[in-house]
């Protein structure tokens, strides 16, 4: 997982509230095995329309969605990350995320941030009347800026240092590799192996 | 105090405890098919992290397989996808896998046991629910994620948080006809699919204890229908019998060692658990789903509940609905309800003692008219054990068809499906709507049950055949 400390770049504004995941990738996605090549599938349904705010050129290479309130509510699947951060964005902003989507952006490395409606309300404006505008999400400072926008975000510690750090669930276990390992030369000897027995 | 048999096993794989973290847990075995794993392989990739023990990973192939022509490419590009993917996997990571077409391949909690690979006392994944299966032996069993696969492929542990415990008791002995099948049916009906939540299931009594291998199996597997993590029962001389001599069953000195161990892992009698609940097992009687979940269902002597008995508006809805969907009329008895299909196989009764008493059933009789039969085999080694026993042949004079591994109508997943509005007596472990086909219905059944419907082309007990039989065949013998 890459390091997140401070991001800026150009945004889309995406007025839409109750953002589920089934639009965000749509099951029949989910037949794929790999975890990476889900960009085509963001918000496919969307995308169909050629005035949907994704389609539109200038908006091109955006790294930063703004969403409205209750992004990534429904079924669980943790795709619905993969296909955001595969299309290229790096943060999404809303006033109200579903928790099991915010779980599984932290530990994906999408940064989730919350603020206040108002606000992300003054980024629709500014981005929508200037798509060449940039925020920066700054996570050591905890805030995000605009042109005349500078809010502050809450992020519980653990999730800031893991996120700081790059750190995913796998690469935390490995920080106790030396654990593992000295548990692995405890095990019994008649304990099964899996290598074909002749 | 005492502990009980899931804590020692627990206990014994604590790698790191650290005080407001989950304890980080050593998995003894991986099991791996082709449905949850590619993800997992995939994010190793991307990360540049080999599997840390290959030799404690074994994948086999089971959900997607056909079951009939498997020497002809597979017609599903989305199953011949995930197959294609599981191999490449296993050799760019070095993993074992069993494919179609060799003699180890089967349903992965059938090829698990039949290996001797699991084993009492260990802990046994696999990205699968009913993992639960291995409990039978004494293993800690349970299935996880598809990031939880990439986290075991990677690490071979697991931050785990802590469960409760729950003892099923079930006394007495199982009067005749009644299986390991129709107990567990019976204790998700009495507990509910939510009873088990947060619980490991420790299944004891004499009536578990007189339980063969195969059947002890049978129970584990639905603990998950339960809502359970994960079923156990105390590992002892079947256990031991069942294993010594297989594959990888320790041999020699190991062997004395790890029995030692393994005699150590019973719930101390001292031990207390989190829940308890007693079973009279000389009360059962055959016992079939009427609804669209494991926990709906009734003694096979009963009706069709009326949903206005449900005190909980829940269930009373729920049963509604599944009234609706199952095309089912409260009142009428169990008995007279039609079927168009039978299905004997699954990770939950397709191991040759289920096919054995299917066969018991069947033989010197006929499949009704009208009726579809599909007799599975858990993998390719009970297969060639049914063959060389007779029994695929009992089954195809019967007019069911006899076919190759895999799960097969277990789940909508390959070619073998149930038609919209078809009716299924199943010896599988899930009733769910659209489970075995879209718009299919499903009751859950033991093999002797589903044998007896297929013969009398309604929901039936082997009891209600003894007149039935051709001329000139043994007595029944089930
Ligand atoms: S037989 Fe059914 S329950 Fe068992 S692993 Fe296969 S699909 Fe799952």
């Amino acid at each position: 997982m890459e390091k997140f400390t401070t991001h800026t770049g150009r945004a889309v504004p995406l007025r839409r509230s109750n953002v589920d995941t089934d639009q965000i990738i749509p099951a029949h996605w989910l037949k794929k095995v790999t975890r990476s090549g889900f960009e085509d599938g963001l918000f496919e349904a969307w995308r169909k329309d050629e005035s949907f705010i994704l389609n539109q050129p200038e908006r091109r290479g955006a790294s930063v969605l703004v969403a409205g309130p209750e992004f990534g509510t429904g079924s669980s699947r943790e795709h619905a990350v993969w296909a955001l951060q595969n299309y290229g964005f790096q943060a999404v902003i809303s006033s109200r995320f579903a928790d099991i989507f915010r779980g599984n952006s932290l530990k994906n490395g999408l940064l989730t941030v919350v603020l206040p409606q108002q606000t992300v309300e003054r980024l629709w404006a500014l981005t929508e009347a200037d798509p060449n505008a940039e925020i920066t999400v700054d996570l050591e400072a905890r805030e995000v800026r605009a042109e005349g926008v500078t809010a502050s975000f809450e992020l519980d510690e653990n999730a800031r240092w893991r996120l700081l750090n790059g750190l995913d669930d796998i690469s935390i276990t490995l920080r106790n590799a030396d654990d593992i390992a000295a548990f692995e030369t405890t095990r019994p000897t008649f304990k099964p192996r899996t290598q074909p027995v002749s | 105090m005492g502990r009980t048999l899931a804590e020692k096993v627990w206990n014994d794989h604590v790698v790191r405890r650290a005080e407001g973290e989950p304890d980080l847990l050593y998995i003894d075995l991986h099991l791996l098919h082709e449905v949850t794993s590619p993800q997992a392989f995939d994010g190793l990739r991307l990360a540049g992290r080999p599997v840390r023990r290959t030799d404690l990973t074994i994948a086999t192939e089971d959900h997607n397989t056909p079951t009939l022509d498997i020497d002809k490419p597979i017609a599903d590009p989305v199953s011949k996808v995930q197959l294609e993917t599981l191999r490449r996997n296993a050799a760019e990571f070095g993993v074992r896998i069993h494919s179609l077409g060799d003699v180890e391949q089967g349903v992965v909690h059938v090829v698990g046991p039949q290996l001797g690979l699991t084993q009492p006392g260990m802990t046994v994944v696999c990205g699968d629910s009913h993992t639960s299966t291995h409990g039978a032996f004494g293993a800690l069993a349970f299935g996880i994620g598809t990031s939880q696969v990439e986290h075991v492929l990677a690490t071979q542990t697991l931050p785990l948080a802590p469960f409760r415990t729950m003892a099923i008791t079930v006394e007495g002995e199982l009067p005749d006809g009644v299986t390991a099948k129709d107990l567990i049916l019976a204790i998700i009906t009495r507990i509910g699919t939510g009873g088990g939540q947060g619980y490991v299931l420790e299944y004891r009594g004499s009536a578990i204890r007189a339980l063969s291998m195969e059947a002890r199996m049978t129970v584990c597997n639905m603990s998950i229908e339960a809502g359970a993590r994960a079923g156990m029962i105390a590992p002892d001389a079947t256990t031991f019998d069942y294993l010594q001599g297989r594959p990888h069953a320790p041999q020699g000195e190991d062997w004395d060692a790890a029995v030692a161990y393994w005699q150590t892992l019973a719930t101390d009698e001292d031990a207390v658990f989190d829940a308890e609940i007693f079973i009279d097992a000389t009360e059962l009687t055959p016992f079939v789903t009427w609804g669209t979940n494991p926990g709906q269902g009734a003694p096979l002597g009963a009706s069709v509940p009326d949903p206005a008995s449900f005190a909980d508006p829940q269930e009373r809805t729920a049963a509604e609905n599944a009234l609706a969907y199952m095309g089912l009329t409260a009142g009428t008895p169990l008995r007279e309800v039609p079927v168009d299909a039978v299905f004997v196989g699954s990770c939950t009764n397709g191991r040759i003692e289920d096919l054995r008493a299917a066969a018991a059933i069947l033989d010197g009789r006929r499949v009704a008219e009208g009726v579809r039969m599909l007799v599975v085999p858990g993998s390719v080694r009970v297969a060639l054990q049914a063959v060389e026993e007779g029994l695929d042949k009992v089954f195809t004079a019967a007019g069911a068809e006899w076919r190759h591994a895999g799960c097969s109508m277990c789940l909508g997943m390959n070619p073998d499906q149930l038609a919209p509005g078809e009716r299924c007596a199943s010896t599988s472990n899930r009733n769910f709507e659209g489970r075995q086909g879209k718009g299919g219905r499903t009751h859950l059944v033991s093999p002797q049950v589903a044998a007896a419907t297929a013969v009398l082309g309604h929901l039936a007990a082997p009891s209600d055949l003894t007149v039935n039989r051709a001329a000139g065949t043994a007595a029944l013998e089930v």
